[in-house]
């Protein structure tokens, strides 16, 4: 077989396609075998660049020349100019909307920058159970350097950062481990919280999976800031694999003398050890936290005193969140100055996000703050799945809210999403159509939140409850006026009245649909219908008999065999037995199912 | 080999650095191709185990020596998973997605041995990092 | 998540093997700190026991010197502990957020109704118990179900009898 010396990668996405790929890849490959390059140079239909914007796409590689807006009349200039003279294609390059420039290689594009990796630097790139490749990384370099610096100077350099609490609250993190070294106590404790309880969010567990040692490094630089010899992870069971990294990881740096006594002969003891959680989003909190890691039930108590006076065994105890941690390295190592040169005016350096949901590229990405929610959704996330509109990215998990299309421009950092409703919380970021009902999903989340309250304090405990049997109600098709009122009233007197943040936050989600999609709530109680199919109890589905043909194909697909009718005749569905699955609306070739 | 000082440190940090050029920017003296597969609980959900005994068992086969696979974290592109990341020296690093024991036999037979992209599989690389 | 009061039944367990309680024994031997350990000794004890009937509660009690009720207390706190004995194969269901917009809830209500249990329930034959989980962090995947390790990914309403089958068959060598 002939060595193949360039590719030409076409972008195969479904945007891509729909604006003209295919054309241009059959042109594409004709104009090879034309001029007889066919055996050296390949056309390569790959798979969605995210930047269906610009399509169709074109890279050359190895190059690493990138074409956008490329359409079938140009893959000549393509291939005579770049291909067989080596020439770049000017027009075709990309041109930066701000300062004009023309862009070729594909790493310079300003939009392949709106990925900017801190936390998430070394996931993928190195074996984490390896620890010389992360050395290889610069990794254990920031703590060296630390350990030589007085405590007071390096907790500067965390609070100049303008680090916050990546766990959701955005607290300040260079505060925290100040007010902590400042505490008095013979013993100190460095918890890393690794409980996490967001479902939909799944960040902290790739970064322990991926880049174990990152967080180990800042544990032990977070332990000599404040002066606390023992640093604990408390892990949720339910992630087998990063536990056992973690034990691999914390394993060779024992042997590397990089944990355990007298770590780069500064005099500075350090070693870590791991908690197991056992299933407790409230755990999150971190009095709660503190408790489970006695080995007691994960009930939150009243702050003050706040753990940095008396937490773990009383004694003061610094707890970050494992994205925190993993941004506290590259900050020593490139300085507070840079990191607080990236996101906006009180939110500094980037932000994973767990992009999930109905988008086309889910995953996870790590962006400056400041970034948009379309930007992160439409450029990175590929758009809408199946083409369907948008209609809500719900962020901030059980304690957040929603977002709706009126908002998809706010630049986003802590401050923004609370101003709109919505929290950054551990960055969850679930993308909703237009088949998904409001009220169902505050439905959800109310569920979740009253299975999760501790039962310590009664507005919680009993108003969670009470919330959730009043959307129960109007999902079933027996709300009233005076439940839309209720609930409100209840949302805020929990609000108001809580003991922590698990309580306070629970009605979020209930209060944000309710301003944004007020109609769907009205819908449900007066209207008796849920639009999206989603409340069972109000939709139902239906055949237009004008439309129906008669193919069976409806019927066959029933998973409850309520459609009946003959080859050739009108079909009919029972709709007492109806469980509307949508089954026989989406195997319908013939428009002929009514969706609700 | 406890590492009492930072020169301890970089010592071990320059005799592993080779690895890190040729995964960054293809840039190697070696003659050693880098496999590596998303070995986090979401790859391995989505099939990287078979991925990765697929891999041994192809390069094996080929009787291929200069060939080393790592086992990584998450790339973050869960809609592409199983990925693999191929690091041929002097070419820029490649994301392969969605491999699957096929794919993973065709990226060492046909990418690896000669070259050849594999249709569809391509994922490019959306971040720059710290 | 947290178990309601009447779920917790009062098993009548007779013959849990001395060995297990002996294992669990030795690992409690190995702790320093035995009474802040006492969530690590449950795992223990339920990857031993499978589950912790009131048995084992109380010897961990009587073991790290705690009340009984504190024991109690923790097991039904966290949602990871079973007080049930669990069939054969555990079938989770992820309810996490992403699964949830993508339908987990219909193919949990279709493994409701194929196995003719609720969540939470085993079959009589103890071949399956019936789980909804919370975010089992593959939303790539969406949604999912695992079947003791093994994971389902984008798992379609009309796959749900086949994934049952296949452990059906796999005991019982046929079809049911």
């Amino acid at each position: 077989m002939a060595k193949i010396r360039t590719h030409l990668m076409v972008c195969g996405g479904t945007g891509c396609i729909s604006s003209g790929a295919d054309t241009l890849i059959t042109e594409l490959e004709n104009i090879l075998v034309q001029k007889g390059y066919d055996k050296e140079v390949k056309v390569v239909k790959t798979g969605c660049f995210g930047f269906c914007g610009q399509g169709p796409i074109v890279k050359v590689h190895p190059d690493n020349v990138f074409y956008v807006q490329v359409q079938a009349s140009d893959a000549k200039d393509i291939i005579e100019e770049h291909v067989i003279k080596g020439r770049h294609v000017d027009r075709l390059l990309y041109v930066e909307p701000i300062e004009n420039l023309k862009m070729d290689l594909h790493r310079d594009m300003p939009f392949y920058k709106k990925q900017l990796r801190i936390a998430l630097r070394n996931c993928g790139m190195i074996d984490p159970e390896n620890i010389s490749e992360y050395i290889a990384f610069r990794g254990y370099e920031a703590l060296a350097n630390v350990l030589s610096m007085p405590r007071e100077d390096a907790v500067k350099v965390v609070k100049d950062s303008g680090l916050r609490g990546r766990g959701g609250g955005g607290f300040s993190t260079g505060m925290k481990w100040e007010l902590t070294m400042r505490s008095p106590g013979d013993q100190k404790y460095i918890i890393c919280n690794a409980d996490e309880g967001d479902p939909g969010a799944f960040m902290d567990r790739s970064i322990l999976e991926g880049d174990p040692h990152s967080v180990l490094e800042a544990m032990a630089i977070g332990g000599y800031i404040i002066g606390a010899t023992k640093g604990i992870i408390y892990i949720r069971a339910e992630y087998p694999l990063a536990i056992h990294r973690l034990e691999v990881a914390i394993g060779q740096a024992r042997e590397f003398g990089l944990l355990g006594k007298d770590l780069f002969g500064s005099g500075f003891d350090f070693d870590i050890e791991i908690k197991l959680g056992a299933g407790a989003f409230v755990c999150g909190e971190e009095t709660a936290l503190i408790h489970s890691v006695e080995g007691k039930r994960g009930e939150p108590t009243k702050k003050p005193p706040f753990p940095s006076e008396a937490g773990y065994l009383n004694k003061p105890t610094c707890v970050n969140n494992v994205e925190t941690y993993a941004n506290i390295a590259p900050i020593f190592l490139n300085g507070a100055e840079w990191f607080s040169s990236i996101g906006t005016e009180k939110s500094k350096g980037t932000k994973v996000f767990a992009l999930a949901g109905k988008v086309n590229n889910v995953g996870l990405v790590e962006v400056p703050m400041g970034t948009t929610l379309r930007e992160i959704i439409y450029e990175i996330g590929g758009g809408i799945q199946n083409g369907k509109a948008f209609k809500a990215v719900q962020t901030g998990g059980p304690s957040g809210g929603v977002i709706t299309t009126a908002d998809l421009d706010t630049p986003i950092d802590y401050d923004s999403l609370k101003a709109i409703g919505s929290m950054m919380g551990s960055g969850g970021m679930i993308v909703m159509d237009e088949d998904n009902c409001m009220v169902d999903i505050a439905k959800f989340y109310l569920d979740f939140t009253k299975d999760e309250s501790c039962g310590k304090c009664t507005p919680c405990r009993v108003g969670t409850k009470r919330m959730l049997e009043i959307l129960e109600r109007i999902t079933e098709g027996h709300g009233t006026a005076e439940d839309l009122d209720n609930l409100q009233a209840l949302a805020y007197m929990i609000k108001d009245s809580a003991l922590c943040g698990l309580g306070q936050t629970a009605p979020n989600p209930v209060l944000s649909t309710m301003k944004y999609f007020r109609e769907e709530y009205e819908n449900h109680v007066f209207n008796k219908r849920c639009a999206t199919g989603s409340c069972k109890a109000l939709a139902k589905y239906s055949i237009i008999a004008d439309k129906c043909i008669g193919c069976t194909a409806c019927a066959r697909v029933c998973p409850v065999n309520c459609i009946s009718g003959k080859v050739k005749e009108v079909h009919v569905i029972d709709q007492e037995k109806c469980i509307s699955c949508g089954a026989c609306f989406n195997a319908c070739k013939f428009s002929a199912v009514l969706k609700p | 080999m406890a590492i009492k000082s930072l020169e301890d440190l970089k010592r071990i940090r320059e005799e592993s650095q080779k690895k890190v050029n040729l995964r960054e920017t293809g840039e190697s003296t070696d003659d050693i191709v880098e496999l590596m597969v998303g070995m986090a609980t979401c790859g391995i959900a989505a099939g990287a185990r078979e991925t990765l005994s697929a891999l041994l068992d192809e390069t094996e086969k080929q009787g291929l020596t200069n060939i080393r696979i790592v086992q990584v974290g998450c790339l973050g592109y869960c809609h592409s998973e199983p990925t693999v990341q191929v690091n041929l020296p002097g070419h820029e690093p490649i994301i392969f997605g969605k491999v699957d024991d096929k794919r993973a036999r065709e990226i060492v037979t046909r990418y690896v041995l000669h070259n050849e992209m594999l249709e569809d599989s391509v994922v490019i690389n959306t971040f720059v990092k710290a | 998540m947290a178990k309601a009061l009447a779920q917790i039944p009062t098993v009548s367990v007779k013959d849990l093997p001395k060995e297990l309680f002996d294992q669990l024994d030795g690992y409690i031997q190995t702790l320093e700190d035995k009474k802040g350990s006492l969530i690590h000794v449950l795992h223990r004890a339920q990857h031993l026991f499978g589950y912790l009937p009131k048995e084992v509660m109380l010897f961990v009690a009587r073991r790290l010197d705690i009340p009984a009720a504190n024991v109690f207390g923790v097991v039904s706190f966290y949602s990871f502990f079973t007080t049930n004995p669990v069939g054969e194969h555990v079938v989770s269901v992820c309810m996490g957020t992403a699964c949830f917009v993508r339908g987990a809830d219909k193919i949990l209500h279709e493994f409701k109704a194929k196995l003719g249990i609720s969540t939470g329930e085993t079959t009589p034959d103890m071949l399956f118990t019936l789980k909804d989980v919370r975010c089992v962090g593959a939303c790539g995947l969406a949604p999912i179900v695992l079947v003791g390790d093994k994971v389902y990914g984008r798992v379609k309403l009309d796959e749900v009898d086949g994934i049952i089958n296949a452990y059906v068959v796999k005991n019982f060598g046929k079809e049911q």
